[in-house]
């Protein structure tokens, strides 16, 4: 065969809708392929495996503390690694840090902005970043000394450029990782504030994220309104995998304890347990009866409980391996907005847009 | 008013309202005069108004329906009540549903929230200017607020809402009263939900609007689709594990941690949440003497329990100074610091790891092979923070593969499983437990106790450094007679 280079190939314009829909015709038939070959490996169901485990008897949970002292809406909360140390922000941009064991408030910050939609403790528990409506994180340090004003020593450490969503510190006091409305996640150095990495890749606002407690701790997870949950690398800043079957904005996303598996909550009101090892999703916890969307999930230590806080101000408590809901907690008086299991797995707590936070053991 | 079908109006659900296409149908379902909850005529102050329903009839209706729980129907039963479909006649203000002889109306579904219209300001204002001409300009007090805020801001419209107020207040004069009674009652439930007061929770209050709108129409560049062509490649180049293998390491995972789950197996001596005695934590601290003989067990599940538990972590370098392989540990240590440190600070911390655990001769070289050696060594020349992942993997698989299995074995970790305490539950009475819960324990600051351990690592450094044999000499610290 012949080439012949003729004048017109090299003024030859490339031709965007022909290669677009040839672009997508190939995009198809690789997501069929990748389909099949996940398929291959999909021998079993979770529920099939599970049968050999024991069933879990009766589950009560009480409310065992009840934080009253926001004026508004509470949007976000973070324990301390003590264990026993809460940090809040609400809607009118209030952030308090409580000990919730015996539910005194211990400092107290007023943001500049409202609606502070993340809020996280630090590692050492020297220090709380929060953030919302202002599209910045902001850390502030905490001091022994219950009358020195906090704002006074703050420090503005990601830009974003819109609302933050959602951020948590690293293994150590001085980095951050940061999600946006801008559709971007972003990890940044506290001390210069400088950005470290960036990662693209969600079509819409990023609502949630978390990051991986194994041993390796180079990837973290995020889940956004495009109703996809992408699996990060820290270090390249690549998407290394990617879920999307949920049906509706995902809300809120959490680690299973070993690392090798995460939870989604979303607002078609199922909770779903993707496996990262076998790259599929596993489990869906639903019910006819839980028709409001889940707003957030966590594990509870050994990953047998999956806690969901709903809109319809219930808090579900799924049996992660069997599929079955285990027990529903009444109590808050709108919707549950957060909710996370203390560090040692001994109680969770759970922050509502009617003001209060309670703690469940 | 009674429905019977749904017919789809063109309504665009709202973003995040996709539950309400649900709840739309169930309460077509709840009117249905036949199947549907049981209507009557009722007299409220004077006028008798027609299809009126109890709260307990709805909440029986609804565990029929459901083939749920009482008190997971009130939960539904109060959603309804929240996003507007049924309305209170009496308490007008408190968006629950009171299971008892309590009455509410169905909403009229031109009052649905799924309207494709939002409830706008405009309209808010005309419906307050109505009232203000009803009530003589008795409106109550959040009203008022939001009255002189929208005249404040509309005021180059008022005359027009003025005029269309007017018209509505003459048209409705003209019903009958039961009706007029009625549509009022309508109007105003469709206002608390859309503008609540303060203190009422609304279902309609749904938070700040995403940024990107679920209704349009997703554009797909030739860019977007190029990549994903590029993730989809490389996502069937990558392997999958097989779920019977992943899934049973699952199970795996919760059966071994099922006995440290506090909410699964009751922690001893007692869970502090419950007690309010928080004996359970001081026995975990970290700088505790004897550990738990439950934590002492967590450490031998893996490698990864067993640093991540600072009690546990200090054991194993005790055994490590046993050996003389601390260096390890601490190499690994000051990785970490660097990976997840400041990163002003990358430069010196990368000089100090050569100086004491890479270079020829270093006091605590590390023994690792030539190739990751030479690699670590040449990317020191311009250090980042993820110069030494090599070495770190390579020392944490070698501690996690052998230095570990032989800590298990040793008598430190053995002499540390016969030592472990057992605490006795504690068995409250129940004035025991009042008295607990009125002397909580404030505990320690955390910054008390970062604080603490900075001191003591600053310790550890200074002792950890090499001797300074003429230094010792000249300060005759160090007697030669």
């Amino acid at each position: 065969m012949r080439f012949s280079i003729s004048p017109e190939m090299a003024t030859q314009e490339v031709q965007p809708n022909e290669t677009l829909s040839n672009l997508k015709a190939e995009s198809d038939t690789l997501k069929t392929k990748l389909e099949d070959e996940r398929a291959k490996l999909h021998d079993v169901e979770l529920h099939q495996v599970a049968e050999k485990v024991d069933g879990l008897g009766q589950f009560i949970m009480k409310t065992r503390r009840t934080l009253k002292g926001h004026g508004n809406k509470v949007l976000c909360m973070d324990w301390c690694k003590d264990k026993r140390r809460i940090v809040s922000s609400s809607q009118d941009g209030k952030v308090i840090v409580w000990d919730a064991f015996t539910t005194n408030k211990e400092h107290a910050v007023t943001m500049p902005c409202t609606w502070v939609m993340a809020c996280a403790y630090a590692p050492s528990g020297c220090a709380v970043a929060c953030g919302g409506l202002d599209n910045k994180c902001s850390v502030y340090p905490l001091s022994l000394d219950k009358n020195e004003n906090l704002a006074a020593k703050k420090k503005s450490v990601a830009m974003h450029t819109n609302y933050l969503s959602a951020c948590s510190f690293t293994n150590s006091d001085m980095q951050i990782l940061t999600s946006s409305g801008d559709g971007t996640c972003a990890l940044w150095d506290v001390e210069s504030g400088q950005l470290l990495q960036s990662f693209h890749g969600h079509a819409a606002d990023v609502l949630c994220l978390d990051l991986a407690p194994s041993e390796t701790g180079n990837t973290f997870i995020s889940g956004g309104c495009d109703k996809k949950a992408n699996v990060w690398d820290m270090r390249s800043g690549q998407c290394i995998q990617s879920f999307e079957t949920h049906e509706s904005d995902i809300n809120s996303v959490r680690y299973y304890p070993s690392g090798d598996a995460f939870a989604s909550g979303s607002d078609d009101a199922t909770c779903r347990l993707y496996d990262l090892r076998a790259d599929r999703e596993v489990a869906i916890y639903s019910k006819e009866s839980i028709i409001f969307g889940a707003s957030s999930v966590d594990f509870s230590l050994s990953g047998r409980l999956l806690f969901g806080g709903y809109n319809d101000y219930t808090i579900n408590v799924w049996d992660v391996l069997k599929g079955t809901r285990v027990s529903i907690l009444f109590g808050h008086e709108n919707r549950v907005s957060a909710l996370r299991v203390s560090p040692d797995g001994t109680a969770f707590c759970s922050g509502s847009w009617d003001h209060t936070l309670r703690v469940w053991a | 008013m009674t429905i019977r079908t749904l017919r789809d109006h063109g309504q665009h659900y709202r973003p995040r309202m996709a539950c309400l296409k649900k709840v739309e149908a169930f309460v077509v379902e709840m009117q249905d005069p036949k199947s549907g909850v049981k209507a009557s005529d009722q007299k409220l102050n004077i006028t008798s108004i027609p299809h009126v329903i109890t709260g307990q009839d709805i909440l029986a209706w609804i565990v029929t329906k459901m083939k749920v729980t009482t008190e997971e129907a009130q939960a539904f039963g109060t959603m309804l009540v929240a996003y507007g479909y049924i309305y209170p006649l009496q308490n007008h203000r408190k968006l629950v549903l009171v299971a008892d002889s309590t009455l509410y109306r169905f909403q009229t579904p031109y009052f649905w929230p799924v309207q494709k219209w939002p409830a706008e300001d405009i309209d808010y204002a005309i419906y307050l200017a109505k009232r203000n001409i009803r009530k003589k300009g008795m409106l109550e007090p959040y009203e008022q607020e939001h009255y002189n805020n929208l005249h404040k801001w509309m005021n180059y419209k008022w005359d027009f809402i003025v005029m269309q107020a007017t018209e509505q207040y003459k048209a409705s004069k003209e019903r009958k009263k039961p009706d007029r009674v009625v549509l009022d009652c309508q109007e105003r439930a469709y206002w608390i939900v859309h503008r609540p007061p303060r203190r009422t929770h609304s279902g309609m209050d749904y938070g700040l609007d995403r940024l990107i709108d679920p209704n349009a129409e997703e554009v797909l560049t030739y860019d977007m689709v190029r990549r994903t062509n590029i993730f989809l490649t490389q996502a069937l180049m990558r392997s999958a594990v097989k779920s019977s293998v992943s899934l049973t390491a699952f199970v795996k995972y919760v059966t071994t941690h099922h006995t440290h789950d506090p909410l699964l197996t009751n922690p001893v001596p007692s869970n502090p949440w419950i007690t309010d005695n928080d004996e359970f934590w001081q026995l975990n601290m970290r700088n505790v003497d004897i550990p738990t003989k439950l934590s002492v067990e967590r450490w031998a599940l893996s490698f990864w329990e067993l640093i991540s538990d600072q009690r546990g972590r200090a054991d194993f370098k005790l055994f490590l100074k046993k050996e003389h392989s601390g260096e390890n540990m601490a190499f690994y240590e000051a990785a970490e610091e660097m990976r997840w440190g400041a990163a002003t600070a990358i430069p010196e911390k990368s000089q100090f790891i050569f100086n004491t655990f890479l270079k020829p001769g270093a006091p605590r070289w590390i023994n690792i092979d030539g190739r990751t050696m030479g690699l670590t060594v040449k990317g020191l020349d311009c250090p980042h923070r993820y110069v030494l992942d090599a070495a770190q993997t390579h020392i944490f698989l070698l501690m996690k593969k052998d230095t570990f299995y032989r800590y298990l074995k040793s008598p430190v970790y053995k002499d540390m499983q016969k030592k472990a305490l057992v605490p006795a539950p504690h068995n409250f009475t129940d004035a025991q437990l009042e008295a607990n819960a009125k002397n909580r324990n404030p505990g320690i600051s955390p910054i008390v106790l970062w604080q603490q351990q900075e001191a003591e690592k600053a310790a550890a450094a200074v002792a950890a450094r090499p001797i300074d044999v003429k230094a010792m000499v000249a300060t005759n610290k160090l007697d030669r007679k």
